[in-house]
């Protein structure tokens, strides 16, 4: 089963004003694709097309050779998608909030491994904590430990980054080498330079247009 | 390439659903006044009528079902804003959204709790608030079954002005302009079922009605709000 | 050949040619219909036995209420041909309809009001017309502050497109359910439509007037379509040529 999402001549138009035209890309297994760009270049919402949250968008999204509106439910239960917003519920505890983005993702997990993910990103002893009552940085790394618990091979991940301290970029930074050593692919957006050990595709929105750089 | 057994299909196609209905009553528990704060204000408008209309119950006795009714429909109102919003601000409406099951069963799910958490809490706490307002005996099981039944369809419709109004600040009087003019049929017949428990004429049209509006709610309702929350969340 | 002139009409440029030439025909006759139909409702024709001449509001309330549940349902279908089609000319058709549904059911219900005052000697009675009607009132209202509430355009149409599907669905629900709700509560009063039918000196006036409105709504509608055109297109290069403004 390979991993394969196109654009093809894809353009986002919001309220009279083009984001973006012209865009061809292709992700496939092994990939790491990053998308950078100031501020309100249009990002995010390339990240929301590409992950099939909005069809407003004019070109062609091919996820395995099928047009991706088509194929939207296959395409989803392969994608991994971490927002903005880390989705987590602060009067709930980060064992109880990865629960539920396991069982959403139709993978339910047993205690142990939420134990295990939660972990890998430096957060033992702070399980059954309310989310609330952690830092911004601990609740993004609760966030970032469905990347271990909920196992997806198309990443997307919109500035995962954030409130990071040192550590947690290293911790990121290796997650993400092992997933796309292993044949998975990743897209995200960062301001952040990132020191992966494998070749990153690099995209740039911006008002000269855009172009793609490996 | 991949290790393949790292990356099983999913499987168990209601598993999501069981998940975000125990998370959803999970949260309910942890912050009580989402529940009892609606179930407070029912209480308090009902006190409001027999201060500004008057203590007569011979008076209050014939508004009584009306006075029952408006109340809880408006209690049901003010718990409408929170269905959505909380999941839109921390980024789980998102994943909603990105969930292979269908959104319209996630919004079923969703509304049921809603549901759990105030429509049934309304109706089981009417009868107290019709003794108070003299509310005649031999009606009360009709005012609990009115309302258990009638506060599931304004959850339904409701849900579709939640999820149409969640970008909008400050949307709560948005919220019930969209609705209100809604839950007019459900206020007719469900007020409707308990006067005519009091007056002895027959209860089943009314809550053959009810019936008909919740079962049209369920099936339309949901794929209305689904829609509402991808327009809400792309904008 | 169908199909592209359904197409060249979808597009806002083909549509804004064609209105040119349709709306001066719709205001002209929406003009000579209503003038008619004025001069023949209110000067010639014969007074009802029971009310008087205070019958002859019936010239503006009929049509008012018949276009203010037209309109609701006209902007149900553009919201529809708007969400399935994608047409953006029907979103913006809607958008023009709605403040003229809202003035006209705002109308009907004025003028049934004044209406009340000779027949039962009251402004308002909550009778199951008139209930029907003040609900449509709010749903307008909802869909009007809905628009205003959500800043950017295609939001915008699209929720205000599901909200006025939603809306017509309840339109006959809510119809059914207040007729039924009066009933229970007035079963003495006599209903309208038991009364002896009109004779043809009374009603031929009142279908003049009801066509008049109608070509009144599609001649406001086209003009206001064709301002809404122009303001959202504005940056296209053809409204650019159009106006003389160029970058």
């Amino acid at each position: 089963m390979s991993l394969q999402l196109q654009a093809r001549n894809l353009a986002c138009e919001r309220d009279g004003r083009w984001l973006f035209g012209a865009l061809d890309l292709e992700i496939q297994g092994g990939d790491i694709l990053r998308v950078e760009g100031a501020n309100g270049s249009g990002k995010t919402t390339l990240l929301k097309l590409l992950s099939a949250q909005s069809l407003d968008y004019q070109g062609t999204l091919l996820w395995r050779g099928e047009p991706l509106r088509r194929v939207r439910r296959d395409f989803l239960s392969h994608l991994l998608y971490i927002g903005h917003a880390s989705a987590l519920k602060p009067a709930l505890s980060a064992l109880e909030n990865l629960a539920w983005h396991a069982a959403l993702a139709g993978q339910p997990s047993s205690e142990a491994e939420r134990v295990a993910a939660l972990a890998t990103l430096g957060l033992s002893g702070f399980e059954d904590l309310p989310v609330g009552q952690l830092s911004a940085g601990q609740q993004r790394r609760v966030a970032l430990a469905r990347l271990v618990l909920v196992r997806r091979r198309l990443w997307m991940l919109d500035e995962p980054f954030t409130a990071l301290d040192r550590d947690g970029i290293q911790t990121l930074e290796a997650l993400l080498s092992s997933h796309v050593g292993q044949g998975g692919s990743v897209v995200l957006t960062t301001h952040q330079p990132l020191r992966v050990e494998v070749p990153v595709n690099r995209l740039h929105l911006g008002e000269e247009g855009v172009d793609v750089t490996t | 390439m991949s290790r393949p057994e790292r990356y099983a299909e999913p499987s168990g196609a209601n598993r999501p659903l069981i998940a975000m209905m125990r998370r959803d009553l999970l949260l309910m528990m942890r912050s009580p006044g989402a529940w009892l704060n609606p179930l407070a204000f029912f209480a308090l408008v009902i006190t409001l009528f027999p201060v500004g209309i008057s203590p007569a119950a011979s008076v209050l006795s014939t508004l009584a079902p009306g006075l029952l009714w408006v109340a809880a429909l408006l209690a049901t109102l003010l718990s409408l804003e929170g269905m959505f919003r909380d999941d839109a601000e921390d980024g789980s409406l998102e994943q909603l959204l990105l969930a292979p099951q269908p959104l319209p069963l996630l919004v079923l799910a969703r509304v049921a709790v809603h549901w759990v958490s105030t429509g049934l809490p309304l109706a089981l706490m009417a009868p107290v608030l019709g003794i108070m307002l003299a509310l005649p005996s031999g009606s009360y099981p009709m005012l609990m079954a009115s309302l258990a039944l009638g506060s599931a369809a304004l959850s339904l419709i409701g849900a579709i002005g939640a999820a149409l109004t969640i970008g909008v600040a400050r949307g709560g009087i948005l919220l019930s302009l969209l609705v209100l003019p809604l839950y007019v049929p459900v206020l007719i017949f469900g007020s409707g079922a308990v006067q005519a428990a009091i007056g002895g004429t027959p209860v089943a049209p009314h809550l053959a009605l009810l019936g008909a509006l919740l079962a049209l709610a369920l099936a339309l309702a949901p794929w209305a709000t689904a829609a509402a929350l991808r327009i809400s969340l792309n904008a | 050949m169908m199909w592209a002139f359904l197409h060249k009409l979808a597009s806002p440029q083909g549509f804004y040619a064609l209105s040119a030439r349709l709306s001066p025909w719709c205001w002209g006759l929406a003009a000579c219909l209503i003038g008619g139909g004025m001069i023949w409702g209110l000067g010639f024709a014969p007074a009802d036995y029971q009310q008087g001449n205070s019958f002859r509001i019936i010239y503006v309330h009929v049509p008012a209420a018949l276009l203010a549940q037209s309109i609701y349902v006209a902007m149900a279908l553009a919201g529809l041909v708007f969400l399935v089609w994608r047409v953006k000319l029907a979103d913006m058709a809607a958008t023009a309809m709605a403040p003229l549904g809202a003035g006209m059911t705002f109308l009907a219900l004025f003028s049934g009001a004044v209406w009340g005052v000779p027949t039962w000697g009251t402004w308002w009675q909550w009778d199951a017309r008139l209930t029907s009607m003040l609900i449509l009132l709010f749903l307008y209202i909802g869909v009007l502050a809905l628009r205003g509430a959500l800043g950017t355009r295609q939001s915008a149409a699209r929720a205000a497109s599901v909200l006025t599907l939603v809306g017509v669905i309840n339109i006959p629900i809510i119809k059914y359910s207040v007729e039924w709700w009066y009933t229970l509560h007035q079963p003495a009063t006599f209903s309208v439509t038991s009364r002896p039918a009109m004779p043809a000196e009374m009603w031929l006036p009142l279908l003049v007037m009801v066509l008049g409105f109608y070509c009144l709504f599609l001649a406001v509608t086209l003009t206001r379509t064709r301002h809404e055109i122009l303001r959202r297109e504005a940056s296209r290069r053809w409204v650019q040529a159009l106006t003389g403004e160029g970058p």
